[in-house]
């Protein structure tokens, strides 16, 4: 532990956090000041938050340092711990809107089982992260509240879906967050925020309470700035839930204790042949190619393995996500929440639905319906929903395949480093193509993980790791031997490298009306 | 390149409650050609496999809950949330287009 | 407007058929995919939760029971019971429908083709049994109700606004389909009502749905089609809304006359939804324009496959009870009605209650009496079928019973039975509320049959002279100041006590 009192608070991990509260050298209430502070000074140039919950933070870090001091109460691993929301959870109380014009203003009057868990868990909800709408995009650019900045560069993107949750932690505004991952959402932010990011085996982490995107590939999972951290809010959030169907009735895998383990020994690592090569930038295949490297050195068995299907990923994906996602967005009809257009008396119902639709959703959710629309109705269903779920069906042949010949898989996390905002606004395929590496995990429903493993043209480049299902604590294996010996090689975390935030004091309170 | 035209387009938005504008439906015909002609490649594979289609990840069965009675929200908070409520209802503009 | 055809003549003239889809709600005592309580007539949208509002990021669970009803109700139909089936979503925006899809099932339902044996009583008096082939039963959601603002009578034609209540929205529906049904000659509305006469009986049986048509926990949509002989099928039209026995009825009947006035002017049968209306007994065409519907059904991704335990389906269908036509033969043969008097009770729909009455405890003759006599016209005052009056047979048992034990008197009966069907409550509570337990106590009565013998001296005095006959004037007139709640009996003795006439 290296803080002493008068530190920076926002510098810590979660970890020492959580300790640095346990024993009392800071209070519950200090450390989330601190973050509310960082916030303030940084977020009017990252835009990672769509909204501050100062009074509930203060009130629940109150609680945790009751608890504390109550020695009777025994506190959770990660008690007191500031966390930043994807705004995509519903939060009791506490605006939630998903990205969009539809849901501004609402108020959810009950929790996602993942806020109650958290919140049971100690962990202090500071905030709502930004997003692309309705979690879908690659760049948080299509949020309808203007785009999150990636911290190493104010002018780029901070990867998306999860743009916010990312960037929250790569800027010190929260040290865990948690973010939704339907095609790649919390592991391509992480990639190009040189944070760790997990989408944990689907039906890991509850889905009560996450806005649907796309039903049969949604996943709620940790965000963090090390791999440690990662684990500790995975096992926090994790494990069954009655109130989703979907949910496995199993014992959260564990890891923590791989986590910890970091030891990559005899393990064997494939290196997926199709992802690489054409569509992924050179830096990237570097860094990624010195961590294989890497782990090869740290006693893994690292071999290439071919899963053929994998290009046929994205397309399956584009079709399957926008189908669910045309049905999940349907509910948003001005009737029971959110946003009315056109109730001037005169229009009709359909006609208010309409106007309210066409003015509450951005165009990318928009041309995402239209789509989904169309691959399924008669005639097509056949040729484009009903083609991609066999897709689904070729690719976990792949994977599991591919596991009996191996433990793991790796492949870089995204084709390429953070690019320029606006870059690739105007063409929807490109976008697209950020999430080549990452959607195959999410058809087949294994787990994976994106960790830091250097910079390219001074941009961070993440290594993703994919497991079998109910084995996220391979990643974790492999996530914490590798993150340990690449650390050893920097000198400290790769974001310690990251250049200062401008930063703006906090307004001082003005006394005039 | 699937040819997706405008009146498709049209037909799709009103299935979906979606009032686009006639540049809209421009720009959204051209751009679902664009993506439909990029995922068509499907077929190469799926044409030629007999292969079962995957609709849930995890294959789990008979996922249930006992029929028991669990209290509901309050009313006040649920229509709070409504865009226009009356006499504890959600209010709607009229249902039928005026004749 | 072409002129309708007398349906009789329209049958002689065309071959009718018909099919049945019966939308069932399950008496579970929470909804289908929530927690939420089921109970009818609560204030509106109390009985809602994020699940059935359709709030963003909420997800169903399916209810065991609804699963366990639904597969009952396909072992009584004699369904197959699928091995393995989904749910999927029909998805198409209304208001009522919080997530603007259905979540149904539909083209894995989890029963299939099975059958329902009927009584037709025919136009000689005798009953026919006719089997109607079932094509599925599956199950899905109910929606909210709208209430139209602003029009003419609450219709949705003419309003300004509705208002929404989801208290309904998501209480388990089973929709049960028949095959069409063919050769049914001049009866197709006899055919349809004896269908969901018996389809109500199976249900009410199996304990699955209280079956109330009246609180729309039983619907029907009835379609209708008609060909000349030796041609193929017309096409059919869908009759919604229809809410009653008599209604099923009712609406074949002016279904088969309206397309035969079409079809012999020549004109074509429009493929439409029609809308029934009690009052009128008509139906009117749903929709001018022929929407193009595309449902976009697709396997519901929030909900995991069913897979029905075979050892456990086994054990389901040897739990079932008897079928009513079963149970039906066994005790009027036991019981000795005579066929006679049980076509009767078939006509009036009423066979069924009759029985369950004498399942209850009433002896076979006083069930009749009751449900031929006062209930059947109490059924006739308010246009509605004898079954479906809001009195189950195990009250109308009780009367009985209450009547055995000299707590009620006739009079008093039928009292007690109208309040039970003002909704009073049980015949206890109508009898303690309404105070109309039977007066035997002869303190209580001795005034009264001294006021009696003070107000009619003459009739006194014919009684001393040996005339016992007339006492009966005075008993008369005992009972009316008690307003019928005396023990005759005990009055008649006290009479002839005070004047001295042995009996
Ligand atoms: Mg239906
Ligand atoms: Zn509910």
């Amino acid at each position: 532990m290296s803080t002493p009192p008068g530190g920076d608070l926002t510098r810590l991990t979660a970890a020492e956090t959580a300790e640095v509260i346990a024993s009392g050298q800071a209070s519950a209430v200090e450390v989330t000041r601190a973050h509310l502070d960082r916030i303030a000074a940084v977020d009017g140039a990252v835009h990672a938050f769509l909204h501050v919950d100062e009074a509930g933070a203060i009130a629940q870090a109150e609680a945790v340092d009751a608890a504390v001091a109550d020695r009777a109460t025994t506190t959770g691993a990660l008690a007191g711990v500031p966390l930043a929301l994807k705004d995509v959870l519903v939060t009791r109380g506490v605006p939630t809107t998903a990205g969009s014009r539809i849901l501004e203003g609402w108020i959810p009057p009950y929790d996602a089982t993942v806020t109650s868990r958290l919140r049971a868990a100690g962990l202090v909800m500071i905030g709502k992260t930004n997003m692309d709408e309705f979690a879908m995009g690659s760049s948080t650019e299509h949020s309808a509240y203007g785009p999150t900045h990636n911290p190493w560069d104010l002018g780029r993107i901070p990867g998306g879906s999860g743009g916010g949750s990312a960037a929250a932690v790569a800027a010190f505004e929260a040290p865990l967050a948690v973010g939704t991952d339907t095609g790649g959402s919390i592991r391509q932010p992480a990639s190009v925020t040189g944070t760790v990011g997990v989408k944990p085996t689907y039906g890991g982490v509850s889905r009560y309470g996450l806005v649907a995107f796309s039903s049969s590939l949604d996943q709620a999972g940790p965000c963090a700035r090390t791999v440690l951290d990662a684990a500790l809010l995975h096992e926090a959030m994790a494990g069954h839930d009655p109130l989703d169907s979907t949910s496995i009735d199993a014992p959260v895998p564990p890891v923590v204790e791989a986590a910890r383990q970091a030891d990559v020994r005899g393990l064997r690592i494939g290196v997926v042949r199709e992802l690489a090569g054409e569509g992924y930038e050179q830096g990237v295949q570097e860094r990624f190619d010195e961590a294989v490297a890497l782990l090869q050195e740290l006693g893994a068995t690292v071999s290439e393995v071919s899963c053929p299907h994998f290009a046929y990923a994205l397309p399956a994906y584009y079709l399957i996500a926008p189908s669910e996602a045309s049905s999940n967005l349907a509910r948003f009809d001005s009737v029971r929440y959110g946003l009315r257009v056109g109730d001037d008396g005169g229009n009709s119902l359909e006609q208010v639905m309409s106007l309210t639709r066409a003015a509450g959703f951005g165009p990318e959710v928009k041309r995402r319906i239209i789509l989904g629309t169309f691959a399924l109705s008669s005639g097509y269903y056949d040729a484009y929903y009903g083609q991609a779920q066999k897709v689904r069906t070729l690719i976990t042949r792949d994977f599991t395949a591919a596991f009996e010949t191996v433990d793991v898989l790796v492949s870089p996390a995204s084709p390429g480093v953070a690019f320029p905002l606006g870059a690739k606004l105007d063409d929807p395929l490109a976008m697209y193509r950020q999430d080549l590496a990452t959607i195959p995990s999410n058809l087949y429903g294994g787990p994976a993980m994106s960790l830091p493993v250097g910079l390219s043209e001074g941009l961070p480049v993440g290594l993703q790791v994919m497991a079998p299902t109910m084995r996220d604590d391979l990643l974790y294996r492999v996530g914490g031997a590798l993150e340990a010996a690449l650390q050893d090689r920097w000198g400290g975390t790769l974001l310690s490298l990251a250049p200062e935030l401008p930063t703006r004091q906090s307004p001082a309170p003005h006394p005039e009306v | 390149m699937p040819e997706i035209t405008r009146e498709q387009v049209a037909h799709l938005a009103r299935l979906s409650r979606l009032a686009l504008d006639e540049s809209e439906l421009d720009a959204m015909a051209s751009q679902l050609g664009v993506i439909l002609g990029a995922v068509a490649q499907i077929s190469e594979v799926t044409d030629a496999a007999d292969v079962p289609p995957t609709t849930h990840a995890v294959p789990v069965e008979n996922v249930t809950r006992p029929d028991v009675v669990v209290p509901s929200l309050d009313r006040d908070e649920v229509l709070a949330g409504a865009p226009a409520a009356e006499d504890g209802r959600f209010r709607v503009p009229r249902i039928l287009d005026a004749e | 407007m072409t002129d309708a055809v007398p349906y009789a003549q329209a049958l002689a003239e065309f071959e009718p058929v018909i099919g049945l889809e019966t939308h069932v709600e399950l008496g579970t005592a929470s909804k289908m995919f929530c927690g939420c309580d089921t109970s009818f007539g609560a204030e509106p949208n109390t009985h809602t939760c994020p699940v059935c509002l359709g709030l963003p990021g909420a997800l169903p669970v399916v209810n065991a029971l609804a699963i366990e009803s639904t597969v009952r109700i396909g072992l009584a139909l004699h369904c197959d019971i699928a091995r393995w089936c989904r749910f999927a979503r029909k998805n198409y925006f209304y208001p009522d429908m919080p997530k603007n899809f259905q979540t149904s099932q539909y083209d894995e339902p989890l029963c299939t083709d099975g059958y329902l044996d009927v009584d037709v009583p025919q136009a000689d008096g005798t009953v026919e049994v006719v089997r109607v082939p079932i094509e599925r039963v599956h199950l899905e959601e109910d929606t909210g109700k709208s209430l139209h603002v602003g029009g003419a009578t609450g219709r949705i034609h003419g309003a300004s606004h509705s208002l929404v209540d989801y208290n309904r929205a998501g209480i388990p529906l089973v929709e049960i389909v028949t095959k069409p049904v063919v050769g049914t000659g001049a009866l197709p509305a006899e055919v349809a009502k004896a269908y969901v006469t018996e389809l109500r009986d199976v249900l009410r049986g199996l304990g699955v749905s209280d079956v109330r048509m009246e609180q729309g926990s039983l619907r029907c949509d009835v379609n209708v089609s008609l060909n000349r002989p030796g041609e193929e099928w017309g096409t059919r039209s869908e009759t919604k809304n229809v809410n009653s026995l008599r209604s099923v009825e009712r609406a074949v009947r002016s279904e088969v006359e309206r397309q035969a006035g079409r079809l012999r002017s020549g004109q074509r049968i429009v493929q439409e939804t029609r809308h029934f209306h009690e009052d009128s007994g008509l139906s009117t065409s749903g929709r001018s324009k022929e929407e193009a519907t595309d449902y976009r059904y697709f396997p519901e991704p929030d909900l995991v496959p069913i897979a029905p335990d075979e050892a456990w389906v086994a054990e389901l269908r040897a739990a079932l009870p008897e079928a009513p036509s079963v149970r039906r033969k066994k005790l009027t043969e036991e019981l000795g009605l005579s066929v006679l008097d049980s076509q009767a009770m078939v006509n009036a729909g009423v066979l069924d209650a009759v029985l369950a009455t004498v399942e209850a405890g009433a002896p076979a003759a006083e069930a009749r009496n009751w449900w031929l006599g006062h209930l059947a016209q109490a059924a006739n005052a308010r246009g509605v079928d004898a079954a479906d009056l809001p009195i189950r047979p195990e009250q109308v048992a009780r009367v009985v019973a209450l009547v055995a034990a000299g707590s009620l008197t006739a009079g008093l009966a039928r009292q007690v039975v109208d309040g039970v069907l003002a909704g009073e409550g049980d015949p206890d509570d109508v009898v303690a509320a309404r105070g109309l337990a039977v007066v035997s106590d002869e303190g209580a009565l001795g005034a009264a049959v001294d006021e009696a013998l003070a107000a009619q001296p003459a009739t006194a005095d014919k009684v001393r002279a040996g005339k016992v006959a007339a006492v009966g004037a005075l008993v008369g007139a005992v009972m009316k100041s008690t307003r019928g709640q005396a023990d005759a009996s005990v009055v008649r003795r006290l009479l002839l006590e005070r004047l001295g006439v042995p009996e």
